[in-house]
Order: C-alpha cells, then structure tokens, then sequence
C-alpha cells in the first residue's frame, strides 16, 4: 500500500513516453498547475512532446530499445529534474511491474497500478486463473501448460470445436492459430510453439474455445486507493487490421443495460481481486448471443480512452494524478452518467492496399479537421513538417468524434475525415471514410472480422457513385470554371464568365466523359445532367486543397491536389481524377488512344557512382511505384531510390556496402 | 454576288479538308490530331484567322504530275491564349506528310515575321516527314529561312515547339533553336538521322521511339522540356505554360489577379532540412510552399533532376525559379544540370523574368567522366548566364554552399540582388571534414583529433554567420518567412536598373 493520503498534488511529473499520449499527458498536467518534464530519443528531438514540455531529456538513439524502454535512462532523467511522479503512458514501460518497483523504491510514485496488479494481469495463463478465481466469465478453455500435440488434440475436443491454440506470452497475433478439428490442433499447436518460442523465448500455449463473430467490448475502470472501484461502461474496438484497433466507439450496439452492468461488476470484482489503483480496462470477448468473456486487463491507459472521456466528460489522466497522489475516487459508481456517442478513428501513415503496411515519411501538408465546436478532437503529437519514422507506430492522431446519437457521430467522423489533409506520407483516412460509410458499419453488425471480411484485399479508392458522383462533376465544374475565368484576367479577354448565359461543358471522370449544362453565378453554380439540377456553393480561394461546397441538400469538403491539368478530389472516401473540357476538346480528347502503362526497365541501375547504403526489399518482394528500393550514397549524401513502377523483384544483384559504379544493376525485377 | 461568296465558302471548305478524310483518318488511327484540331485546342474559341489558306507550291518537273492542295502541309495564322496574341503554324501531316517546300517554309517565315514586328510569341506544332525531296534544294533553303528567323527572334519574343509527330533531319534544328520543345509520348520524336540510316553507318539496330522518342529527349538526351501524354493533353499544357511567358522582351512578364497572400507562413519549412546533414529532402516542397497556389511549372523534370528549373508566380507575377535538388546526387552541379540551368537562367534574363534561386549545394561533381566531359566549361555556363543575367536576382541558401559552387549559385559576387540565408545555411570552401583533413594535414592519422577539429570547424564555419559578416549574406531568415521575405524582395526590385557593358554579343563557352 502506498503511504501517500490526501497528499498534494505533484508539483512535476515526467512522462515516459512520446508522441500524442505524451502531448496528451501534457496537456492535463498543464491544466492543473503540474510542471512537465519530456524525454526524447534522437528522432523526436523536434517533437510537439519536447516543445510543449516544460523540461526535456534526452534519452538516447531513435530505436526504442535504446532509449523509450531503458528504464535506467528514465530514472536518470527523473533524478536530474527532480520529477515526483512518472507517467508511463502506455506501450513502452506503462506495463513493466520492474520499472514501477524501481521507482517505488526510489520513492517515486508510477502514475499507475501497483507492481503487484501489473505482473498479475500480463501473463495471461495467470490472469485468466485470477479473472475465474474472481468470478469473472471466461472462455472456456484449459489454463494448465499443455505438454505435446496428443494432449492438445484431447484438450481441444474437450472444450468443442472451433478452438483457439495460443501463446501464453503472446501478443499481436503471434503465436496464435484456430482449429476447426482435431487434424489442424497438432499443426497447430506445434506451429503457434514454434513461433511462441521464437517470438517470446517462452514456448508455453494454452487453448481455449474460439469465438465465432466475436466482437471486442472492453470495461473502463477506475480504482483509487480508498478502496473505491467504479467503471466508467463499455468501449467497443471490434473494428481491426492486422490485430490492431482501429476505430473505437463508446458505448457500444451490442450491449443492453444488464450486460453492461454484468461486465462492469465482474470488471470492478477482478480489479479488486488484485488490489488495482489507477485507470485500468478489462477487454472481453462477446458473442452474437451477448456472452461475454474475459480476455486480459490493460493496466494502463489505453489508447483510445478519448472515447470514454467524450461520453463521460471526465478526464481520465486527472484523476489517474488524483488516484496516484492518494486522492480518493471524486465520483462513485452512482455519479458515473454517459451522455451521447463518441467515435475514435485512428488516423496512420499506411497503405490500406498493401495490407496496411506502414507508408511513412515527412509530413509535408498535414491540415487537421476543425475542432473549435467540441464535437471534435484531435490527439496527436506531430504537425505539418514532421516526420512519421520507421523507429516508432507510424500513428499520425487520433481522430475523436462525438454527437448525441451514434449516427450523429458517425456523421461528424465523416466531415473531419473529409477535412483531414495530410500529404507526404501514405495515409488511411479514405479507408476510414469507407469505414464509416459502410452500411454494416451503421447497423452495427461489427465484428473482429469485419476488416478481413469486407475490404479482403484491403483498400483502393473507388470513383464516386450515385449522388457521390454529381456531387464530384459539381466540384469538378465549380473549380475548373473559377481557374480559367481568373486565366482569362491575364489578358483582359473580358468579363471572366458570363454569369446567365449556361455553359455546355464536358467533365471527365477518370475515364468517363460526362456532358453537363453549367450556370455560373458568383461563388456559386447549377450543373445540370440528365434532367437533375445540382446546385453548388463554395468560398474557395484558387490553390487551396479544401473547398467546403454547399449543395441543396447537404454540405461537405473536398480534398483538391492538381493532376496535370485536371484535379485529383478526395471526398467520402472516394477520389477520382477529374477534367473539364468544351464539348469540342471532349470529341477530339475521345480519339486520344488509351495507353498500357509502359513497360519499365527491368533493372535498378545506380544512378551515380557511390556506396550501396542498404536494400530495401527482397527476392520476391512486391513493390510499388514510389516505394523505397534501395539507398545509395555519393558525396556523403544518401540517395534513397524509388520503385518507378509497381513490380515484383526478381533478383538483387548487389549488397550494402558494394561500391556502385553509375548504371550498374542494383537489383532486376520480374 | 451570293455565288462569290459561295465560292469563298467551298474554297475554304476545300483547304481546310487538308489531304482529305482518308489521310485525316489514318491520322486519328495514329493518335494524333490535325493540324487544325490541335490549333482549335490550342487556342481560344473562335480566336484563329488563318493566313495562306490557299497557298499552294509551284509545280516543277518531278511535281508536275501531283495535284496541289492548298495550304501546302501548314496551317499558320495567329489567335489568341486566354486573350493574348500569338502566332501559330501547325504541320498538317494530312498533307504531303507535312513535308516541308519552299511555299511551306515562307508561309511559316510570314507569321514568324509579323511575331517580330508585332511582339508576340510564336508556338509551332511540329509534325513532318521532313524535306519535301521534290523541291530539292528549295526545300533546303526553306529549312534555313526558317532557322534565319528562329536565330533573329531569339530573346525577342517566346519561341515555343510542340513536337506532334516526326521531326527529323534538318527539320530539328528549327525546334533545336526555339526557347522551349515539348513532346507528345508515343507519337512523336526527332533525331538528326533516323534508324535506317544508323543501321547503314554504325549497325546499332534501334527503334524511333528509343532514338528520339519523348522518353529519350526528356530523360536522356535533356533536348525536350516537357513530354506529356497526347495531343490533348500536351496542347492544355502549352496554354497553361503560355501563361507565365511575356509577350517578348519588351514587356514585362505577364500579372493576374491571386487571392494567395503575400506573407502566408509556413511554419513546417522551419523544418525542412534535416537535422542529419547528410540527409537529402525534397527542394521542391520549398518552391511549392513558397509559390503562390502552391502551382509551379516544372521543366526538364526527368533530365539532370540535380537541379531543378521552372516557373512559378509571386503575387501573381511570373518568377523563374533554380534549385538545387539534395534528393539526386546530392544536389552536385555536373554537366547536365549546369547546361539545364544555364539556359533556364538566360531565357529569364532574355525576358525579364526575375529569378530566384535555392541553393543547397555540395559542390561539383568530382570524377573522369565530368572532367573528360568539360566540366570546366560547362559548369562556367551556369556561373556565366547567372553572371551577365540583369534581371532581379534573389537567392536563398538552405543547406550548403560549398566552394565554387557557392560562387556560381546566383551568389552576391555575381551581382545577386538579395542573398538570403536560413539559419542551416554552411556557407564555406567545403564541407568541415575534407576541410579539416587539409588544414590539419599533420593529424591526418589521428582520428580523435580529426573529430575534434571537424566539430571545431563546423562549429566555427559551417553557418551562415560568417559570410553574413561580410556583408555576402544580406540577413538570415527564417525559413517560414521565405515567401513573405521573397515577395518583397521581389517588389523592391521590379524597377531594378542594371545594363551590361555594349558589346555585339557575349562570348559564352559553348
């Protein structure tokens, strides 16, 4: 037990950690009067972290493992600053019973959970026998070491078919295979072995009953050191790539107020069971028929409590000070009210077409949604001009909605993603648009498949359809008659557009040619196809990447980029290049001849004599145009050289550090 | 009285059918337009007249027998680019495959002419079998008419070429000398001898397009300035391109109306380059940050990518811009690219077209193939076009300015109007470590106090503080102020008065 009660609040605190949670930390301590010490490796020397702090550190090298996860340079850092309490948090050290006994000992309060909760609920064999002991639901399954594949076959049809073989130490889906029948146990078992030991050093497995359409609901809870739980209802993350979260909302379609309450008490019970303090979730697995099972307990805050915080107005990092300066719980379970829906998007610099691999980079335009009304927030720890790195989770923000209802929030979502700008650097938002626009996703039919079932070869932009795509040739017709009526003032050719006088123009649409009648008037125009009229208004400066159009019935942004002398627009999670022409230039642009993609060259040939730095990919390797090959350097510099075309390599006919001549194969494709 | 205009009417009808429907269509089989499709794209609606419609080429005796068509294989006039006056000819392949007779010739001769007393551009579209072998050498004597009158306009008004098709033999050098070619992929090239005739000489066995194809003469060959993917698009690129160009030297280049404003921040420039020195970044995020709209028109962009040329708008007036780009070879000069920007730079100045200039150079780059290559002489290009250039000059470093490169870089030694500096700026005779290794020759072996040394150096050189001592620098700035800092220098500077001394003409090493 702590001895700290009822004592002052920190005077300064240091956070153990980078990017947006630690910007996040900063923000709260800020509010409260609590000074702020960052630390920093060598790649965020820069960061929003380190400026908006009070005190900086510097840790180490980029690469975590040589600075955010030593938890000697942390206390280093602490000592020097005279930092009273740390805050972890999470990744890195927020679930390191070691570091928080350290600082225990050196009588520096971890803003967090006692060691004894943390090492209880990070093996998860033991938590699991924990969470049964405390009468919380779990899966059915065997909790004891299983010794060999034979074992495993009996165990499996004991608990019913389909199970799920796992790595007791596992996590982000390694070490993790499902059996269907008692053939794939064996292959199973001794693959998911295989990968445990080599992923974790620790080859021990566990089965348990494997949950069809499950859907991932997780329990807030807050614990002080008064003996006080109370949880702060559910979080529903069920929507997942690559077993990673990506959208979060609170509270969720699946629960009705018994479950709810069910979950939260057996939350609360096992967070008693381990003398918990502090924010902590309990993540369950539920079933169509709303069973509900344990699956671990985060003792840490999470990534997406922005979420729990827009339904509940509290500040969850607050009162994690407040429990951790020996404050009691300012609310009881009877005070906790949730108003409306919230909605978080996790904004990344990634690919959603290659399998959501990380697309990082400089973030050279990077213009968030609006967020001065509160129904929207923005967690981030990066700006335009920064760097999203390959040391770290190429996380860009999070991006966090609310409104009274879950369509409503829905709809805000849709609008700040549309306003979301970022260049530089691949990014997901058109995926998340098509998300939230997916009509499952607004049923509510969600489950930790829904990624894997309906985008299974991950995510393209399609061209717009149906009133997406009026809206489109609207924009198109909008922006190309501003831009040549501005041209025409070069030369003083007369009035710019005849304002009553309806213009027959042709827009294509990627590779479509349609005909539209346009009537221009200032800051506004009537397009007119197929007998519909669709009426635009916009206030839209030339060069500007948004144009916020206005239409009959509705309103919405437009990301606009140049493309050659047409327009890329990206909007509701669908882009099309886009070109207006006369009805004449149409005609003659039709007898333009469609081309193939040219045909590459088959090699990579250095383009200058140098020193081959490092390869980027492999034999077999899949590329894309403008994906990084290779580096090369020459007069001192690295010269980073790019895919030209989407290939698949063949060979690699050179090594890091072979001293290049210019034109010499570096590597072929197929 | 109706039957004369009638006949005018059929007249034109005739003309303008050029060599009939079956040719016009093989031309459209091929992915080309007419010559007379191209120039309605080209131009505005409604705005071409055309000249020598019904001009037509005297027979001789190898001719006797062919049925003249009038117009003879170009189509010239002029029209108008969004209201400005320019002098079109456009090869109609239709005809004669576009070849070239001495009625031909003098009709382009007569626009090119009127462009010169008038101040006005001129924009040929090329698309031309070549001499027209019948007229012999009146077909030679056309070519050099016209190339006569390319040399006289050059640098008094803007010479454009479209390459829309073939452009071979003789036929090149007329484009060769014109301001600026651009080139239609696929259906277009030009070479000084075709395949055939190489097969024959040196047994290489190559396809036109490799030869001189878009591809080669735009990444290659650097003749080409831009390659686009049809006719389409390559005519909405030349009426975008027309309008950052003045109508000739004795007007300024042209101004339209922006909303953009002058002193927007970019804060994000603050960290552009990189805290690492030896880490390239993208120039062109710069010059598009700081161009108003964010709308830079890029030339040569696949040719000698070390540097980059083009034209961009500061409140909403037309400024060249030359940049040192450390994502290719480190941003080094090299033969290429200080032919690229050399030329860049004297059309600039042939027009009155401020230049601003990025530079973030290393120095030149070292080795056999650019020594046995002139170098010498082509590096001395660049330093000369910036040297006798008059027109408003300012430059920024980013990063480095090593060594004669510094120099040659739009320097204030040049007569460089503002010289501007970001805080990164290492302006010195090279980097600190090759420095070190010859200051400290004796420690040559000792790397611990090679290492001190280098960093003693860089903390004492590598900045911009000692050339801005000397007055070599005018201020450092910071980099989220550089279009705010660049449209007043610009301001400033629009009535600079400069004259070089009297002379016939400089004596560039060519």
């Amino acid at each position: 037990m702590r001895l700290l009660t009822f004592a002052a609040m920190f005077r300064k605190i240091l956070i153990a950690n980078r990017g947006e949670i630690a910007c996040r930390v900063i923000r709260t301590a800020k509010r409260m009067g609590i000074a702020t010490v960052a630390v920093y490796s060598d790649a965020d020397r820069d960061s929003l972290a380190v400026r908006m702090a009070d005190e900086a550190v510097h840790l180490g090298p980029s690469p975590a493992a040589e600075s955010y996860l030593l938890a000697d340079k942390v206390l280093a850092a602490i000592e020097q600053t005279g930092a009273e309490a740390v805050h972890p948090g999470y990744g890195f050290l927020s679930e390191n019973a070691e570091f928080a006994r350290i600082l225990d000992k050196a009588g520096i309060t971890f803003i967090g959970p006692p060691p004894g909760a943390i090492a209880a609920m990070g093996d998860k064999i033991e938590s699991k026998k924990l969470a049964d002991a405390a009468g919380v639901s779990t899966v059915p399954g065997h909790l004891g070491v299983i010794e060999d594949a034979d074992a495993a076959i009996e165990i499996a049809k004991g608990i019913g078919f389909p199970v799920m073989i796992k790595a007791s130490a596992g996590g982000g889906g390694k070490g993790m295979r499902i059996a269907r029948g008692a053939d794939e146990v064996a292959d199973g078992f001794r693959s998911a072995q295989n990968e445990a030991r080599s992923s974790f050093a620790d080859d021990r497995i566990f089965i348990e009953k494997y949950i069809e359409e499950p859907r991932h609901i997780e329990i807030q809870v807050l614990a002080d050191g008064h003996g006080n739980v109370i949880y702060l209802g559910e979080r529903e993350c069920s929507i997942q790539r690559r077993h990673q979260k990506v959208i979060e909302e609170a509270p969720s379609l699946a629960l009705d107020e018994a479950t709810r309450q069910a979950m939260g008490e057996q939350a609360c019970a096992l967070a008693r069971a381990v003398d918990y303090q502090s924010a902590g979730t309990v993540e369950f697995i539920v079933d169509r028929d709303r069973n509900f099972y344990f699956l671990e307990m985060n003792t840490r805050l999470q990534v997406e409590h922005p979420v729990t915080e827009m339904v509940t107005s509290l500040d969850l990092v607050e009162l994690m000070f407040r429990i951790a300066a020996g404050e009691p719980l300012p609310l009881a379970q009877k005070d906790v009210q949730t108003n409306g829906w919230s909605i978080e998007a996790r904004v990344y610099a990634e690919d959603p077409a290659r399998n959501f691999l990380p697309a990082i980079g400089r973030l050279a335009r990077y213009r968030p949604p609006d967020t001065t009304d509160g129904s929207v927030r923005i967690d981030t720890g990066v700006g335009e001009g920064s760097e999203i790195s390959m040391f770290y989770d190429p996380m860009i923000a999070k991006l966090v909605t609310h409104g009274p209802d879950r369509a409503a929030a829905i709809d805000r979502m849709r609008d700040a993603l549309d306003a979301y700008y970022i260049r530089g650097t691949g990014n997901n938002t058109a995926f998340l648009s098509s998300v939230l626009a997916h009509p499952r996703f607004g049923e509510g039919r969600l489950s930790t498949d829904f990624i894997a079932d309906e985008y299974p070869d991950g995510y393209v932009p399609a061209p717009p359809e149906g009133d997406l795509r009026d809206r489109f040739l609207a924009v198109a017709a909008f922006i190309h008659t501003k831009v040549s009526s501005r041209a025409r003032q070069i030369g003083h050719a007369g009035p710019p557009i005849d304002p009553v006088e309806p213009r027959s123009l042709t827009v294509w649409l990627g590779a479509e040619a349609v005909e539209v009648e346009a009537q221009f008037g200032e800051g506004r125009a009537d397009i007119m196809l197929d007998g519909r009229t669709i009426s635009i208004a916009a206030g839209w400066r030339i060069g500007d990447p948004l144009l916020a159009a206005t239409f009959s019935d509705d309103a919405g942004i437009f990301q606009i980029d140049r493309a050659g002398t047409g327009y890329r627009l990206t909007h509701g999670g669908a882009e099309a290049v886009v070109r207006v022409l006369t009805r004449r230039a149409s005609a003659l642009n039709k007898l333009m001849p469609e081309k193939v993609a040219p045909d590459r060259s088959k090699f990579l040939l250095s383009p200058m004599p140098g020193l081959l730095v490092s390869v980027a990919v492999e034999v077999g390797a899949q590329v894309r145009a403008g994906e990084e090959l290779a580096v090369v350097e020459a007069m001192k510099m690295e010269n980073i050289l790019h895919a030209l075309a989407d290939s698949t390599v063949k060979e690699i006919n050179a090594a890091p550090g072979d001293s290049l001549m210019v034109d010499q194969v570096i590597l072929e494709f197929e | 009285m109706q039957d004369i205009l009638d006949e005018l009417e059929s007249r034109r009808a005739r003309a303008r059918l050029g060599g009939g429907e079956k040719r016009i269509e093989a031309q459209h089989a091929k992915g080309k337009l007419t010559a007379r499709e191209r120039l309605e794209l080209l131009l505005d609606e409604g705005s071409f007249e055309e000249w020598d419609m019904f001009v037509e080429q005297e027979p001789n005796e190898l001719t006797a027998d062919i049925e003249p068509i009038p117009g003879d294989g170009v189509v010239i006039g002029w029209g108008t680019i969004n209201g400005r006056t320019v002098f079109v000819f456009s090869q109609d392949f239709t005809v004669f495959g576009g070849s070239l007779s001495e009625a031909h010739a003098a009709k382009i001769c007569k626009i090119m002419d009127k462009a010169m007393s008038v101040g006005a551009p001129v924009i040929g579209l090329n698309d031309s079998g070549g001499a027209r072998i019948q007229e012999g050498v009146g077909s030679l004597a056309g070519y050099a008419e016209v190339f006569q009158r390319n040399v006289n306009a050059s640098g008094v008004v803007p010479q454009i070429s479209a390459i829309m098709g073939p452009c071979a033999g003789g036929a090149v050098y007329s484009p060769a000398m014109t301001d600026f070619i651009f080139m239609v992929r696929d259906t277009s090239y030009m070479f000084v001898t075709g395949p055939d005739v190489v097969k024959t000489v040196t047994h290489e066995e190559v396809t036109h397009e490799e030869l001189g194809g878009a591809t080669t003469h735009n990444s290659k060959s650097g003749v080409a300035d831009g390659a686009f993917e049809n006719d389409v698009d390559t005519l909405a690129q030349l009426r975008r391109f027309f309008d950052f160009l003045p109508m000739s030297n004795r007007e300024d280049p042209p101004v339209w109306p922006t909303s953009d404003p002058y002193d927007r921040a970019e804060p994000s420039l603050d960290t552009l380059v990189p805290p690492d020195s030896t880490k390239p970044y993208d120039i062109k995020e710069l010059i598009e940050k700081v161009v108003d709209e964010g709308d830079f028109f890029e030339l040569q962009p696949e040719y000698a990518g070390n540097i980059v040329i083009g034209f961009g708008r500061m409140e909403g007036r037309t400024v060249g811009f030359v940049a040192n780009q450390p994502m290719v070879l480190a941003g080094c000069l090299d033969i290429d690219s200080a032919k690229k920007g050399a030329r860049f730079v004297r059309f600039c100045d042939c027009f009155n077209i401020p230049i601003v200039t990025f530079v973030d150079v290393p120095g030149f780059l070292p080795g056999t193939s650019q020594e046995y290559g002139g170098i010498i002489k082509h590096g001395a290009k660049l330093l000369f076009a910036y040297a006798e250039a008059t027109v408003p000059k300012v430059t920024v470093i980013t990063r480095k300015a090593y060594g004669g490169a510094y120099d040659v870089m739009s320097s204030k030694h040049i007569r460089g109007d503002l010289n501007y500096a970001w805080p990164t700026a290492e302006i010195a005779v090279m980097g600190p470590k090759g420095a070190v290794e010859i200051i400290y020759r004796e420690d040559r072996d000792d790397p611990a106090k090679i290492e001190a040394r280098t960093e003693e150096y860089r903390a004492r050189f590598a900045n911009p503080f000692v050339a801005a001592q000397k007055g070599f620098i005018d201020d450092v700035i910071f980099p989220r102020n550089t279009r705010r800092r660049l449209c007043r220098a610009l301001r400033l500077l629009e009535n600079k008065q400069l004259e070089n001394p009297w002379k016939k003409h400089d004596n560039i090493p060519l």
